[in-house]
């Protein structure tokens, strides 16, 4: 329940911080309803559409309504996908003004004291942390390798976990161990002649869980002609924290991120995580408010750039690319696309690959429902999107589904791992597939 | 405010999913897309078939409780928005396709269809169903239907009402009747079907729809008309269809509009010419070919200063694309964007084209110009801020000023959005007091209570538009 006082304070603060220019901004045209996720599943419910919650934030602010329950859970229900912004004519940030209106909820209202738990381990704990991430994923491996997984699913221990997190136990991938996780580079040369430097921004979860990933974005980097500089005091991008009302986390974060990588005098700071690149094209605003930082932030967000496009643009498509043959389709990464706007290049390097044959999905820029935590904290309605999406999936015959983002590759195998396909069809990275290819090109005959 | 029996009842026809009135969900069914309106209703709800809207009806009925049909709130007369309270009524359980009929080619349809799913399933099958309101990617039949929607296809094919040959219509009192058919020709009794299509909800709920298709056209071509003067463009409008020839699809744009849409869409529009036209026509390829080429001669002849063909259908889709994001693209300027349909008859556009540029200096508003010129009808768009009442007063005054001209040019005070609550006020000038006293007489017959969509199409007195908040 949201108290009285807590009402009354985040009315005042929707007032003081809310953008006006931008809730009015939106002329309740309705061009967004068609592109949210939300509001088609919840059955056209205009209350979890964006041009719904728009009105609620501005009926906030102009006293019409309480932030009461409903109006949270309106907000709660959306995935940032920002999907709604390509198609606003007006265009409407709605993903700042969501992020505020979250920020505003969280910091006035007193959660469960188990959501709270939750959401200190995760955001206090963990992510800003690389080496308790590390230390983390470690003992996740010491779980998959000591024989305690197979311990916990035989005995029937994982059924007291809900079904979506039972599943999602299955489907992580096989970790890293601790000594692996320590020994990162933080400088790579370019194998051919350089053609460019850049930095790459590991990213706490992609390199840790993900480790395999990350080498292998930067065995591409190093062989589409890329000197790599890896800034060690670089921390964790902040999305989560800023996408869940944790903004004054993500903003410390911000800074570090953009001190770690000014020293680097890289042409572009690659990221492979569709979600971190969104948020780091964002520090600009994020920090719009602070004098000293802002154009340093501005400064560093002009310089992101998602993998996909940079291999694109070094022309790594026109190079020897082959598989077995299989068909290969592609889920765009919400925020690789709809804020990064990159959405051709991943297709163009996947269409050069000799052997797949590329197959759109039906609503392939719709999302898989991943979005964050929302498929813990909203297992309901992210599994009814996972189930739209694996049909969509499905319909296209494709062995390899192939994802932009770790959230969303989680969720693709957690879709495979729902629907017993884990024998027909798999969910890879981008980069990993691209690797598969470069090398599969390469093997001798025969072998 | 609903009485607690009412609620139970409701709840009790429909099913507690399908009744909410929590604060939340009455504030996002409080407005559509019309801007300065909106208002509280008391409860929304959703029946899931015609049985069940039948018992709505006669409970709101019996209690006076005003009823307001809903789509997917596109409109731009502020048709549903709930002035007065009462229940929004929606269709989301309502969308089915039933039939095509591929013999009789005819598609019959819940009122809760988005427009363009329906679209997509005839164009399967290889037929056509022509109007195509810029809403239609979220717009509902229903919607549609009550509101007679147009759109870019209008000049040759016509509108909502030229496609509908039966529906399914619960009254105010709960009975069911069915109207026209499968049938080209149908004398028996009043045209009901006409009566409630563009009715704008206040007759009666429509359930069901019964929509004639057409065969696809073989081919389509799209070309674009630059010219240096708005007038030079309006004038190679009327000439075209002087000289007998009906496009598909005959849009003008003036400059500030292509600025706008080209930043918005960048699909490479000219940006630094007064006025564009966008034609189309379709049909079989000798006649399109034949169409599009005297078309660009009358353009020419009449001071284009240059003429485009699409080459390719992804040029040509660039194109519409831009011209349906108008409206839309214009709000990127002002906060406030105030977009009216005034409609003349198309030999007087460029008069009317005129009359709207000396009212804006006049009234020292902004006002970009675009729409459908080949049927006369256009959109003078006013870009503003709410927040800005003096502005606003000047704004008002400026297209009170654009439909007396309209209708002085034998034209109408709206096209196709509907009259709605936000041009009742000026209803007078185009019917008179008697064409206003006969409708209220239908209106009366039909609903005697006055509980559909109460406070739209006829105005309390002749006020000017109020900004109601809840």
């Amino acid at each position: 329940m949201i108290t009285a006082q807590e009402k009354k304070r985040i009315q005042t603060e929707f007032q003081e911080k809310m953008d006006y220019d931008e809730l009015l901004n939106c002329m309740r045209c309705g061009f967004c309803l068609p592109s949210c996720p939300t509001y088609i599943e919840s059955g056209y419910d205009e209350a979890h559409s964006p041009r719904g919650r728009i009105a609620l934030m501005k009926a906030v602010v102009d006293g019409d309504i309480e932030p009461d329950e409903d109006v949270k859970r309106s907000l709660d229900m959306c995935l940032g996908c920002r999907a709604c912004e390509p198609v606003c004519p007006s265009g409407v940030k709605y993903g700042h003004l969501l992020e505020q209106a979250r920020d505003i909820i969280y910091q006035n209202h007193q959660l469960s004291t188990s959501t709270k738990a939750i959401r200190n381990i995760a955001f206090t704990g963990l992510f800003p942390n690389q080496s308790r991430m590390r230390t983390l994923t470690g003992l996740l491996g010491f779980y998959q390798r000591s024989g305690l997984q197979k311990a916990a699913r035989r005995t029937g221990l994982m059924k007291f976990l809900p079904e979506n997190l039972r599943t999602m136990e299955q489907v992580l991938p096989e970790v890293p161990s601790l000594k692996q996780l320590k020994n990162r580079p933080d400088h790579l040369p370019s194998l051919i002649p350089q053609k460019k430097k850049i930095a790459f921004f590991s990213g706490c979860l992609m390199d840790s869980m993900f480790m395999s990933t990350n080498d292998a974005t930067m065995k591409l980097l190093q062989y589409a002609g890329c000197e790599i500089v890896i800034p060690d005091s670089q921390a964790c991008c902040g999305a989560l924290h800023g996408h869940s009302g944790e903004k004054q986390q993500a903003k410390e974060l911000a800074r570090r991120n953009i001190a770690a990588f000014e020293a680097s005098g890289a042409d572009h700071i690659i990221t492979n995580a569709g979600g971190c690149g969104a948020f780091l094209t964002d520090y600009d605003h994020l920090l719009k408010d602070d004098p000293e930082w802002a154009p340093r932030a501005a400064a560093f967000a002009a310089k992101i750039k998602d993998i996909s496009s940079v291999l694109t643009e070094l022309e790594f498509d026109k190079l020897p690319l082959e598989l077995p043959e299989q068909i290969i389709t592609y889920q765009d990464s919400c925020h690789l696309k709809n804020v990064q706007k990159t959405f051709l290049e991943p297709r163009q390097l996947l269409q050069s690959i000799a052997g797949g044959q590329y197959k759109e999905m039906k609503d392939a820029d719709r999302c898989c429902g991943s979005a964050g935590i929302y498929n813990i904290v909203e297992s309901e309605m992210s599994m009814q999107i996972l189930d739209y999406k694996m049909e969509q999936v499905q319909d296209t015959m494709a062995k390899t589904i192939v994802t932009a983002n770790p959230g969303c590759l989680l969720q693709m195998k957690l879709g495979i791992e729902r629907e017993g396909l884990t024998e027909s069809m798999r969910a890879v990275h981008i980069v990993d597939l691209l690797l598969e290819a470069y090398e599969y090109a390469r093997e001798p005959v025969g072998s | 405010m609903l009485t607690e029996a009412v609620k139970r009842q409701l709840t009790a026809i429909v099913g507690p999913e399908n009744f909410q009135d929590n604060k939340a969900s009455l504030l996002v069914y409080s407005y559509d897309a019309t801007p300065q309106f909106q208002s509280m209703p008391d409860a929304v709800v959703a029946p899931r078939n015609t049985e069940e809207v039948s018992s709505v009806l006669k409970l709101c009925n019996e209690n006076e409780i005003p009823i307001i049909p809903r789509g997917s709130g596109t409109n731009l007369s502020a048709g549903t928005t709930p002035l007065n309270g009462g229940i929004v009524l929606l269709f989301k359980h309502m969308q089915d396709i039933i039939e095509i009929d591929e013999e009789n080619l005819t598609i019959t349809v819940q009122p809760g269809l988005i427009t363009l799913d329906m679209i997509h399933a005839v164009e399967a099958k290889g037929l056509f169903y022509p109007p195509d309101p810029s809403s239609m990617k979220i717009s509902t039949i229903g919607g549609n239907l009550n509101e007679n929607s147009g759109g870019l296809r209008g000049l040759k094919y016509g509108v909502t009402r030229d496609y509908v040959m039966g529906l399914e219509v619960v009254l105010p009192n709960g009975d069911i009747i069915r109207t026209g058919g499968k049938l080209a020709k149908d004398v028996a009794g009043y045209d009901l079907t006409r009566l409630f299509v563009g009715s704008e909800g206040t007759l009666g709920v429509i359930t069901e729809a019964t929509l004639k298709l057409v065969p696809m056209p073989e081919t389509k071509k799209t070309m674009l008309a630059l010219y240096e003067g708005i007038e030079a463009a309006a004038e190679a409008v009327s000439s075209i269809i002087a000289n007998r020839i009906i496009p598909t699809t005959l849009e003008f744009l003036d400059r500030p509009t292509l600025k706008v849409v080209e930043e918005f869409a960048q699909i490479g529009l000219p940006t630094d010419i007064e006025a564009v036209l966008l034609i189309e026509q379709d049909g079989p390829e000798e006649v399109v070919e034949r169409d599009i080429s005297n078309i660009a001669a009358l353009c020419r002849e009449n001071q284009a200063i240059q003429v485009d063909i699409a080459k390719s259908e992804m040029e040509a889709d660039a194109l519409r694309t831009a011209r349906r994001t108008a409206l839309s693209a214009l709000a990127r300027l002002k906060p406030t964007t105030i977009l009216e349909d005034a409609t003349v008859p198309r030999s007087k556009i460029a008069a009317m084209v005129r009359a709207i540029n000396d009212i804006a200096k006049q009234y020292d508003v902004e006002i970009c110009t675009f729409g459908h010129a080949g049927d006369g009808n256009l959109h003078p768009t006013c870009l503003t801020d709410v927040r800005n009442k003096e502005e606003i007063h000047r704004v008002e005054q400026a297209f009170e000023a654009i439909f007396h001209k309209a209708v002085e040019l034998g034209g109408t005070i709206t096209g196709e959005h509907g009259v709605g609550a936000m041009k009742s006020p000026y209803l007078h000038l185009k019917l008179g007091e008697e064409g206003i006293d006969t409708m209220k007489g239908i209106k009366q017959a039909f609903d005697p209570n006055n509980i559909m969509n109460p406070g739209k199409v006829f105005a309390k007195s002749e006020r000017k538009r109020v900004v109601v908040q809840p």
